[in-house]
């Protein structure tokens, strides 16, 4: 046996004897998932002790390395442990922006020292961080950014508004784009800073949103002082870090749609109902598994863009192509839910529909290809960066 | 294992590219359509495909072959794709070959497999009956006759079924229409008594036949593998030619994209090259995604065929499904977007366009793959 033979053979078992059974259901809806920061609460014991036993193992970043709080796990033995969850319905022990933005910016731009203080924190979970990048007039047009650090000696003064803040109110800390020197042309005046959301000044304000949830904030700050070994990268060189980052928020979002619950067919059975095993309504039938075959290859190409990353043979900018692809797919997912769930999950506010969660669930889906760069951004970055096209 | 290709798939895919480029571009498929060729294709390009080692690519070493895989044999099929060429090489070498390798009939095969690798015979799948692909449906009937069979009944769109010296025959021996149980597969003579052949010149300058079978006696040696249990081995003969078509398709609709993205730009209009209006860099960039999500499925079946057989059928259906739908998508925007020009004879781009086509058609389209994996996940 080789090998990585033994290694799957090994971390199926222990995955079995481990993985709590509530942790092996699929996501309802988000509030399932774990987050963990200074105040995690947990929906079960169940999801407590999951974390607890994949912490033991730093199986909640699997490939990061063994000083910092990872798994050290090789590439290969990384996408055996995500097959077996998969096989096995295991859901994810720890969800972080921590974990798939910043941890990866910090291993590239980072100081040891800011490494080695920030990196474990996130492997643990302790510290539950928001992303600061959006602004009420930076959008898709992210580089006018316009919050204010202004150089006060030993700190940066910060004064300005963030919106979109994903999760702020719940949030330990922040890392966040802000303007270092206003005279320079836009992407070059950016610094990108980290700061605790506890520092006087800052406030945040939830947005609600067409699915009655308010999972963003606006975010402002007033007279923040931020300690200047906080900033990541070189003073006004943040932008390369912030479009790195970018890149992996991109293939975030896009592999939210693998996590998002149980099949499609199946979930229109039981709604529905068959007719010797097949679904009575044709066409609905069809576009599932229109739906699923799409969505069975999106896996496949996830998998293949990153070997071919690992081999050096893909363009980076390929992350626009799947958080395009990626959302597309999720916001289709939704639909076909609501139209399996016809009345019933037209339902506000009755047990039938969870509460209403099918709804806010599909309203929810909308902001997938706004947030993390638009639609219509993601296909400028491919128009430009891999077709080449002129003038774009 | 990873989803790219190894150092030795990389080489054959640039051999590939290399002979094909030079041997089979598109203007030798126009040749052979406007010369009314009676074949269709170039036997002398099927000796060199023979000495290149492609006829032979997955029958072992030991019998004269390239003893290669799935994976090498679809880098292959997506370099046909780029350059449309006609050949035998889906029926015959991938086909063909993968029915007799799967039944192992050891005597059939160290007299068969030599000359199917040598080039020196043609292999045809006679499967289809009605104008869509449905294999469970067949109705052909095999009649004890004799110490043998008697094959009664009509096939259609059997691809190179009129240049074909063997074809393998899917007939119905018990039950009924629409079962698999009862199906068996016969190794036929071309010429034996009894069987009418109609060449049918396709939309894509390619060549398929209809066949009519008049009582075609055969031996009872003429069965390849159970009698009225052919269906596994019709199954997995006919889930490789989706897979290769697949590699095919997705070969073909990279390259009628590639000369759309140059096209887009050279051609200028209003002064600018049209590639730099926004309405078209995004439509581009879709098809570019399209196309990409695509290549990853046709991969893994591939690699599915050569590690996991049996358990290859639905990510064959998804790559094949997948497959025609970005091909389609690709060459109807290359029509569109090269506008007139597009849709004059005198370019090339019409060709993809109609080979796309019998693509999507050929063993099941995406609306026959969709319900494969519908059925296959129980709704």
């Amino acid at each position: 046996m080789s090998d990585l033979e033994k290694f799957r053979n090994e971390t199926r078992a222990w995955l079995k004897a481990n993985c709590p059974p509530d942790m092996r259901l699929p996501l309802e809806v988000d509030e399932d998932r774990c987050w963990g920061g200074r105040n995690a609460t947990f929906k079960s014991a169940g999801q407590r002790l999951w974390l607890e036993r994949m912490l033991a193992r730093g199986w909640t970043v699997p490939e990061w390395p063994k000083d910092y709080g990872g798994g050290g796990l090789s590439r290969e033995e990384g996408k055996i442990l995500r097959a077996e969850m998969r096989k096995l319905g295991c859901r994810s022990p720890l969800d972080s922006f921590g974990i798939w933005m910043l941890g990866p910016a910090l291993f590239k731009y980072g100081t040891a020292a800011q490494k080695s203080e920030y990196l474990p924190q996130i492997a643990r979970g302790e510290i539950r961080w928001c992303q600061g990048y959006s602004e009420p007039n930076a959008g898709s047009d992210l580089a006018s950014l316009a919050t204010r650090a202004e150089d006060r000696g030993d700190h940066f003064l910060v004064n300005g508004q963030k919106t979109w803040t994903s999760y702020a109110d719940k949030a330990d800390w922040i890392f966040c784009l802000v303007r270092t020197d206003p005279a320079a042309p836009k992407h070059l005046g950016i610094s990108f800073i980290l700061f605790d959301m506890k520092t006087p000044g800052v406030s945040t304000k939830p947005i609600l949103l067409i699915s009655g949830k308010s999972p963003f904030c606006e975010t402002f700050f007033d007279d923040v002082r931020v300690p200047k070994g906080h900033v990541v990268g070189e003073i006004n060189k943040g932008w390369e870090v912030a479009k790195y980052l970018l890149t992996h928020e991109r293939e975030m979002i896009s592999a939210i749609g693998l996590t998002a619950g149980r099949p499609l067919g199946q979930i229109a059975a039981e709604s529905l109902g068959t007719e010797a095993g097949i679904l009575a309504d044709g066409c609905l039938r069809a576009d599932i598994a229109r739906f699923e075959i799409d969505a069975f290859a999106f896996q496949l190409a996830l998998e293949r863009t990153g070997d071919l990353l690992q081999a050096k043979q893909a363009n980076p900018a390929i992350s626009s192509m799947l958080k395009y692809y990626g959302a597309e797919l999720n916001k289709r997912r939704h639909e076909l839910v609501m139209s399996a769930g016809g009345s019933d999950a037209l339902e506000w506010e009755s047990e039938r529909s969870g509460n209403g969660e099918w709804a806010r669930g599909w309203l929810r889906t909308k902001g997938n290809s706004i947030e993390g760069g638009t639609n219509e951004v993601q296909l400028n970055v491919i128009a430009k960066r891999i077709l080449e096209l002129p003038g774009a | 294992m990873a989803l790219v290709l190894n150092e030795e798939q990389m080489m054959v895919r640039d051999n590939a590219r290399a002979f094909l480029a030079a041997k089979g571009p598109v203007s030798h498929l126009r040749k052979l359509r406007d010369a009314r060729d009676p074949g269709g294709f170039s036997r002398e390009l099927w000796k060199a495909f023979a000495e290149m080692g492609f006829c032979g690519i997955l029958v072992p070493e030991a019998l004269g072959g390239s003893g290669l895989g799935y994976v090498e044999a679809g880098v292959i099929m997506e370099e046909i794709g780029r350059n449309l060429t006609p050949s035998p090489f889906l029926s015959t070498a991938l086909v063909g070959a993968t029915t007799f390798l799967r039944d192992g009939n050891s005597a059939r095969n160290s007299e068969l497999l030599p000359k199917l690798a040598a080039g020196d015979v043609v292999v045809a799948l006679a499967v289809d009956e009605r104008k869509k692909h449905a294999p469970s449906a067949t109705a052909l009937k095999a009649e004890r006759s004799g110490n043998g069979f008697a094959l009664t009944g009509d096939k259609c769109f059997v691809v190179d079924g009129h240049v074909a010296d063997l074809f393998i025959v899917a007939a119905r021996s018990a039950g009924a229409p629409g079962e698999t149980d009862g199906v068996t597969l016969f190794l036929v003579d071309s010429k034996a008594k009894g069987i009418e052949i109609e060449r049918t010149i396709m939309v894509d300058a390619h060549n398929a036949a209809r066949i009519r079978f008049a009582r075609v006696e055969v031996d009872a040696d003429a069965v390849i593998g159970e009698v009225d249990h052919g269906w596994p081995l019709l199954e997995a003969a006919l889930n490789v030619g989706r897979a290769a078509v697949a590699a095919e398709l997705a070969g073909l609709g990279e390259e009628a994209f590639g000369r759309t993205l140059a096209y887009l730009k050279e051609r200028k209009q209003f002064g600018q090259p049209i590639g730099s209006f926004q309405a078209l860099q995004h439509r581009a960039a879709h098809v570019f995604t399209e196309l990409e999500i695509t290549q990853a499925a046709v991969l893994k079946a591939l690699q599915m065929l050569d590690t996991d057989f049996q358990r290859a059928p639905m990510v064959v259906s998804v790559a094949k499904a997948r497959a025609g739908a970005s091909a389609t998508l690709a060459v109807g925007e290359a029509v569109q977007m090269h506008g007139g020009i597009g849709m004059t004879d005198e370019f090339d781009i019409g060709f993809f366009m109609k080979r796309a086509r019998v693509g999507q058609e050929l063993f099941g389209d995406a609306g026959f793959h969709a319900d494969r994996l519908a059925r296959l996940q129980n709704y």
